[in-house]
């Protein structure tokens, strides 16, 4: 793993756009998005700031990692109850 | 100097290219079966049982010798078997067969996962996959690779642990209105459901890990066999016919009534009669 900020950025760009491929909605355009944030950032030469901007990237990464988990698990549970989920007959 | 494990565990991790669970189903126009030019992934308790087997070897370390993945599908399957390596699974193994081929049954699938444990060198002691398919929902291809080996089996699975030494698996496994723990001599068959790790209070499961896109690109330097089924000696043409798949028929939609006079009606008009007293 570099620590080079422009690979980092990189790396994070091209595995958030990879991300951006299986959103649930449509007319959310994921990949306008994260294009626009990175391109507002380009020209950042504070090292502090371009740190703070990476972490939000990570941040924005793990958010939608999480997203999608959520929602395939909740559909899960639902397709797939398990038998502690009906309520017991006595 | 440290002591190599006295044994050592081979994992062999069978998993499916599914429809992707979020995809709407639709029957394709002949009624012999569902649009497939959908998206695909990989069935979902089938990333369970690659993570269980991932986390196994994270607790046991070096007394897991190989997590070995296994598919059997169309040339597209491989993109399943690269996302288990990216998991951190050590090599796959890709039973082909062509785009046009109807999909194997799970007696096929059971034979064919058979044929490929006894030509593993070194054996097999643990099989971990998906308790059913979600397109499927068939759950019997675990039970019936069991039967075929003559191997122990703990099925819907919500906790898996090793005791390499005794050779045994020890198992929770989900039941009608609760849990059984099983212990199961090695080589066994265990299917994974949803909840791992669970306890009645708690409600956590087994999350697979997410491949990364550093570990798809490292992925791609594991090696997978590509096998058909001749290969193995094993015929997957199906057995059953399906004469005709078709949706569950549409659903009518209620009617609204103003006072309980008008519900009398509407219930005796679809003949509903009073109870005697």
């Amino acid at each position: 793993m570099s620590s080079s900020p422009r690979l980092r950025a990189l790396s994070l760009y091209k595995e958030l756009h990879r991300l951006g491929r299986e959103y649930p909605d449509p007319s959310y355009d994921f990949h306008g998005r994260i294009r626009r944030l990175f391109q507002k950032n380009k020209d950042l030469t504070d090292p502090e700031q371009i740190e703070q901007a990476l972490r939000l990237g990570e941040y924005i990464k793990n958010e939608t990692l999480a997203l999608y988990s959520l929602k395939k698990y909740r559909h899960l549970r639902q397709k797939y109850p398990l038998s502690s989920d009906s309520p017991s007959h006595s | 100097m440290r002591a190599t494990a006295a044994r050592l565990i081979n994992i062999l991790v069978p998993v499916k290219r599914c429809v992707d669970y979020a995809v709407k189903i639709r029957v394709n126009p002949q009624q012999t079966g569902i649009d497939t030019n959908v998206k695909h992934s990989m069935n979902p308790f089938d990333e369970i049982a690659v993570e269980e087997a991932v986390r196994l070897r994270e607790r046991l370390k070096d007394a897991v010798k190989s997590i070995k993945v296994v598919t059997i599908g169309p040339p597209k399957s491989s993109e399943t078997l690269r996302t288990a390596l990216a998991m951190g699974a050590d090599s796959a193994i890709h039973i082909e067969i062509p785009e046009s081929a109807p999909a194997p049954e799970p007696l096929g699938v059971a034979r064919a996962l058979k044929a490929v444990v006894e030509r593993q060198q070194g054996g097999v002691d643990l099989i971990i996959m998906g308790k059913q398919a979600i397109d499927d929902d068939m759950g019997q291809t675990g039970q019936m690779l069991a039967a075929l080996l003559g191997s122990s089996q703990a099925t819907f699975a919500s906790k898996l642990d090793l005791d390499v030494e005794k050779k045994v698996a020890m198992v929770r496994t989900e039941i009608d209105g609760g849990a059984e723990e099983l212990v199961c001599k090695l080589p066994a068959v265990v299917t994974t459901d949803l909840r791992c790790g669970h306890d009645v209070f708690s409600d956590s499961f087994t999350e697979p890990r997410y491949a990364s896109l550093p570990n798809i690109m490292k992925a791609k330097k594991k090696p997978i066999e590509k096998l058909t089924p001749a290969d193995i000696g094993v015929d997957l043409t199906p057995v059953l016919e399906t004469l005709k798949v078709t949706e569950p028929p549409k659903r009518v939609g209620g009617g609204k009534v103003e006072n309980v006079d008008e519900l009398v009606a509407k219930l005796k008009e679809a003949g509903f009669t009073a109870v005697s007293a």
